[in-house]
């Protein structure tokens, strides 16, 4: 029986994973969480973590990428955690995800102003503040979705951004025809 | 016992306790029968209640040496260890005490005073964060923030230490909280949301091992420390004896299997037996009961049992195909595990792959070069065995004492074997002994010790001796640090880097003048503590120094002169595959 068996045989793989925590709310656990991913050496992408219907219980969401034995590895080793209730890869399972940035960019004349207006238009994205000189635009969409946006805002020289981070719910039993991708 | 529990309540209930009291009643109600701690600012208001307490309370010498005491204690009796420290330093001092048990799922409780709620993140005197120091090295660690919490945190502390895979649960608690009064009691029950332990393995999965186990023709058992802390010798030695399966051993496990069974391939791994390491190589099922495959078992993991379904059973799941991928996970204690599985088995002979099993253990035993005028480091551990009828209990520090304590001492018990294991804790042995023995004062304990490892925590012996504690400390006296020594010469070409106690031959910006002498000296060093004391350097000192130690049930310290350059093996280098084993014999 030949198995495939280490992290340094395996394929390396940059795949992102979602990650969603259930724990308790409690002080603490955040950095427990961070601590156990970041002491491997993994890089957390994004992170975003809030209050849920029941507010003794907290989601939080994490986005590394990873080898996906080392993520699986990881999966296991936070639930081993007192505090941490659930844990779930949401790359594995029918989701829809979720991110939010705002984006403020630099508006020299009034074509560039244009061109970028209609760029978020196409992008169902709205302008939230429009300054002499920038345009703030929020946008939210997909992983895949603003990974594109932020592509073609390249051109243009964008001031400063702020991402929420990626959130997921699972599909469920609902089939919702997924906009924007 | 529950009357009195419920009465105790009342009256918790009709006065009020600081949280200092909670403490003592807390430790009281966990069942702790020795608390092992060292005092300070943070944490006089618990010493204070301390006076009262209803346990015997030891003064280490320092903080790691509370915490190895604790630990020794726990590995000896399956009760968890119990120890308190006071903030800042006295917190950070046990690092190194819970992160030996954390690698080795030893239950322990640890209460760190803090400075007071107000003052945390004030850099105040002899404050450290102590929550974030910690967390990485226990299994859980709480701050306490109000004495309304802590009778729960308490009994929570205890419940997470002893269950599931075991482990050390650190309690920060801040000063101004041991002196906050509460009427909080401690809980009839621990309920934890998140935190559900008791995993049973399903029928289905036993009918599929018992299944594997009837199929296979050479099974083998790979037998981890969770045999021991799951208290799962019988019903392996019945499923071994009525399969005939072989059953080689982690270094934490020496003892779970008898090792005077023919069944015993006793430890396998890096410094293993070849009858075992073979076994793993050939063996077509490797059912691996309560261990982790470290890679000081595994070697290269792409090759290791690569002919063989593996199946490991394990409480904690996040072990199972961690760095060998497995066939079958079973995620469970081990012993209800191996309880289920044992009437579904059938009787086998297995006569072909116990033939074979036994024409490697009667071809390659463990074996050293003979010995002259000067001893050698396995004789004196051959010694022991022979002198203790095979009875003591013995700790360990690391290095080469620790293998050669565990190729040529045959362990027949569960914890008779204590040893820093994962982490790999120099200083770890001689505070070990000492918690074991206080756990266990009926039984010899014996600590194998080197020259290196026992200056580490040596100010110890001064607990063992005041408490009239008789652990015999025999401190194998090479003059090298051995095992670094040793893999200098094999893979370092000989260029003895930092390794050298005594003086002489030194590499040249370690140089420190011409004379020979050794520093300390051991048989003085002892007697200034108040131990008994004699250098053995012939073999024929060996037996006699040990046989009056032993029965004199005082502290001893044997310092043996042995033989500087002598190795352990066999060995398997490190990410090899048991083919490239090393085994030089004469």
């Amino acid at each position: 029986m030949n198995k495939a068996k280490t992290d340094s045989e395996r394929e390396p793989s940059t795949m992102k994973h979602i990650i969603n925590c259930l724990v308790e709310n409690q002080p603490g656990v955040l950095a427990r969480i961070v601590g156990l991913i970041s002491g491997r050496g993994y890089n957390i992408e994004t992170l975003n973590v809030g209050p849920t219907a029941d507010p003794t219980v907290s989601k939080m969401t994490v986005v590394v990428p990873g080898d996906a034995h080392v993520i699986e590895q990881v999966t296991r080793q936070l639930t081993k955690q007192i505090n941490v209730i659930e844990v779930v890869n949401m790359t594995n399972r029918r989701h829809i995800n979720r991110e939010l940035i705002l984006v403020r960019v630099a508006t020299k004349n009034y074509a560039a102003r244009a061109a970028i207006v209609d760029l978020a238009s196409l992008f169902t994205a709205r302008v939230v503040a429009v300054q002499e000189d920038s345009v703030t635009i929020q946008m939210a969409g997909n992983q895949e979705t603003v990974a594109d946006f932020l592509r073609l805002l390249k051109p243009f020289e964008i001031v400063d951004i702020s991402r929420s981070g990626v959130i997921a719910v699972d599909r469920e039993n609902v089939e919702v025809c997924e906009r924007n991708g | 016992m529950k009357e009195k529990t419920a009465e105790q309540t009342r009256k918790q209930e009709q006065h009020p306790r600081t949280g200092a009291q909670c403490v003592i009643d807390g430790l009281v109600h966990a069942g702790c029968e020795v608390l092992f701690g060292y005092p300070g600012g943070a944490v006089l208001d618990i010493f204070n209640c301390l006076y009262d307490a209803p346990f015997r309370f030891v003064l280490a010498r320092h903080e790691q040496g509370a915490v190895h005491m604790a630990d020794g204690y726990a590995r000896a009796t399956g009760k968890p260890g119990c120890c308190l420290v006071t903030s800042g330093p006295g917190a950070t001092n046990t690092v190194t005490g819970l992160a030996t048990a954390c690698m080795d799922g030893i239950p322990l409780v640890c209460i760190c005073g803090q400075v007071a709620l107000n003052m945390i993140g004030n850099d105040a005197f002899q404050e450290a964060d102590v929550i974030g120091i910690t967390r990485p090295v226990t299994k859980h660690n709480f701050l306490v923030r109000d004495a309304d919490e802590l009778p729960g945190i308490l009994a929570q502390a205890f419940y997470i230490a002893t269950t599931g895979k075991p482990g050390p649960v650190v309690i920060d608690l801040p000063k101004s909280v041991q002196k906050q009064k509460t009427l909080a009691v401690t809980p009839e029950r621990v309920e934890m949301r998140a935190y559900r332990p008791d995993v049973a393995a399903t029928p289905e999965e036993i009918a599929k091992l018992a299944d594997l186990i009837n199929k296979a023709a050479k099974p083998l058992f790979y037998v981890g420390g969770g045999t021991i802390s799951s208290d799962a010798s019988e019903p392996l030695a019945q499923l071994a004896r009525k399969a005939n399966i072989p059953v080689c051993t982690t270094l934490m496990a020496m003892g779970a299997f008898p090792e005077d069974d023919p069944l015993s391939l006793r430890m396998v791994g890096m410094h293993g037996s070849v009858a075992a390491n073979y076994a793993v190589d050939h063996c077509d099922l490797l059912i691996s009961v309560g261990a982790r495959f470290d890679d000081r078992v595994t070697g290269k993991v792409s090759v290791f049992a690569s002919h063989a379904i593996i199946v490991h059973i394990d409480i904690d799941r996040s072990a199972i195909s961690k760095s060998v991928r497995t066939d079958m996970g079973i995620q469970g204690y081990v012993k209800p595990v191996l309880d289920a599985v044992l009437p579904l088995v059938k009787p086998t002979a297995h006569a072909e792959w116990i033939e074979q099993v036994n024409r490697w253990k009667a071809r390659f035993p463990f074996a050293y070069p003979e010995q002259g005028d000067t001893i050698m480091p396995q004789y004196v551990i051959e010694q022991i065995y022979k002198v203790s009828n095979g009875r003591a209990l013995v700790t360990t520090d690391v290095g080469q004492n620790q293998m050669w304590a565990t190729q040529y001492f045959r362990y027949t018990r569960p914890r008779t074997f204590i040893s820093s294991g994962g982490l790999g804790t120099m200083g770890f042995g001689l505070p070990a002994s000492i918690g074991a023995q206080f756990g266990r004062p009926d039984d010899l304990v014996v600590c194998v010790t080197g020259d290196g490892g026992v200056q580490m925590n040596f100010q110890e012996l001064v607990v063992a001796v005041e408490h009239d504690i008789p652990v015999v400390v025999v401190i194998l006296n090479n003059g090298y640090l051995g095992m670094v020594r040793q893999w200098q010469e094999l893979f370092y070409n000989r260029r003895y880097s930092g390794v050298m106690l005594s003086q002489h031959n030194r590499a040249p910006n370690e140089h420190v003048g011409e004379s020979a002498r050794y520093l300390p000296d051991f048989v003085k060093m002892a007697e200034a503590h108040g131990a008994s004391a004699r250098r053995v350097s012939k073999p024929e000192e060996v037996a006699p120094a040990l046989a009056e130690a032993f029965a004199s049930r005082k502290t001893w310290v044997i310092e043996c002169i042995v033989s500087p350059e002598a190795n352990v093996f066999p060995m398997i280098p490190p990410g090899a595959h048991v083919a490239e084993m090393i085994n030089r014999t004469v």
